[in-house]
C-alpha cells in the first residue's frame, strides 16, 4: 500500500490494456473461429475468469490491505465458491428430463 | 471512533472506523456476488425457452454490445485513475476523473435503454418468454446497480468540493470506486455468458 504514488499509474494502464485485449480475443474466440461450442464456452470462461481477477487485484487492490487482507480473500472466494454452486448446481439439476 | 489513527496509510485506511467501512463494503460486495448469481442461475436455466419469441440471434447485434462494453470498461480504468489521483492528495484530478467516470457511465446507461427499446419495438418484452423475462432480469438489476452508482457517486463528487480531501471523504470515495469496478466485473460475465456466448455459430 503506497501512501505516495508515483507520477504514471501503471499498473492501471496494463490492466486496461490488458482487458481490453482480453474482450477482443473472446469476441474474436466466439465469433470467428468454427471450434466447438463446448471449446468456444471454455475459452471464453476463462477469459472472462482472467479478466474479472484482473479487475479485483488491479483496480480494487483487493489484497492491499494488511489488516484485512485474509477476510477479505476469505470472503470474496467464498462468494465466488456460492455463486459457482447456485449457477452450475442449478443448470446440473434443471438438466435432468430435457 | 477516531482511535488507532494509522497517518503512513493512505489517506482512506487512516481511522479505524474507514478501515472497518471498507471491510464492511467487501463484504457487501461478497453478497452482491451471490445476488448476480441468482440471476445468472435463472438465466442460465430458461435461456432456451422461447416459447415462439424472438432469439438471441434475432435479437442481440453485437456491434452495440460491444460499444457498451467498452464504455464500462473504460470508465472502471478511469476510475481507477481518480482513486489513483486521490492517493496523490489530487482532489483536482480526482473530481476531473471521477466526472470522466459518470459521462461514460451515463453513456452505457443510454445505450443500454436504447437496446432495451429497440428489443420491445421487436416485440421482445420481458412478458414474452422466460428467456426474455430471465434476461431483462439480469440486465435491469445491472443497469440499475450502475444508474445508482451514477447518482451515488454525484453525491460524493459534490461533498469532495465542498469539504475537500478528509479521511471521511477519502473513505466515501474509495468505497463508491469499489462498487463501480465491482459493476465492471459483473458485466464481464454477462458480456461473455448472456451475448457472446449465445451468438456463437
Amino acid at each position: 500500500m503506497h501512501n505516495h504514488s508515483k507520477g504514471f499509474p501503471l499498473t492501471h494502464v496494463l490492466g486496461f490494456i490488458a482487458s481490453l485485449v482480453l474482450t477482443f480475443v473472446a469476441l474474436g474466440v466466439a465469433l470467428h473461429t468454427s471450434l466447438s461450442y463446448k471449446a468456444i464456452i471454455w475459452i471464453i470462461g476463462s477469459l472472462a475468469v482472467v479478466q474479472a481477477l484482473l479487475q479485483l487485484y488491479m483496480f480494487m487492490h483487493m489484497n492491499e490491505s494488511e489488516e484485512n487482507r485474509a477476510t477479505n480473500t476469505i470472503n470474496i472466494y467464498f462468494a465466488i465458491f456460492m455463486a459457482i454452486i447456485l449457477v452450475a448446481g442449478s443448470v446440473w439439476v434443471m438438466s435432468f428430463g430435457m | 471512533m477516531s482511535a488507532n489513527v494509522n497517518t503512513s496509510l493512505p489517506l482512506e485506511y487512516q481511522t479505524e472506523q474507514s478501515r472497518l467501512n471498507i471491510l464492511g463494503f467487501w463484504i457487501f460486495l461478497g453478497a452482491e456476488i451471490v445476488l448476480f448469481a441468482t440471476l445468472f442461475a435463472t438465466y442460465s436455466v430458461l435461456k432456451a425457452r422461447y416459447a415462439g419469441g424472438p432469439t438471441p440471434n434475432d435479437l442481440f447485434e453485437i456491434k452495440g454490445i460491444l460499444t457498451e462494453t467498452i464504455l464500462l470498461l473504460t470508465s472502471s480504468f478511469t476510475c481507477g485513475l481518480a482513486i489513483f489521483e486521490m492517493r496523490r492528495n489530487n482532489r483536482n484530478g480526482l473530481v476531473a476523473w471521477m466526472i470522466v467516470t459518470l459521462l461514460l457511465g451515463a453513456g452505457f446507461v443510454f445505450m443500454e435503454i436504447t437496446e432495451f427499446i429497440n428489443y420491445v419495438h421487436e416485440g421482445a418484452t420481458m412478458q414474452t418468454s422466460a428467456f426474455l423475462s430471465s434476461f431483462f432480469v439480469l440486465l435491469g438489476t445491472h443497469g440499475l446497480h450502475v444508474s445508482m452508482g451514477i447518482g451515488w457517486a454525484t453525491m460524493i463528487i459534490i461533498q469532495l468540493i465542498r469539504r475537500g480531501l478528509t479521511p471521511t471523504t477519502a473513505r466515501k470515495t474509495f468505497i463508491i470506486g469499489l462498487y463501480w469496478h465491482f459493476l465492471d466485473v459483473v458485466w464481464i460475465f454477462i458480456f461473455t455468458f448472456v451475448y457472446l456466448a449465445r451468438m456463437v455459430g
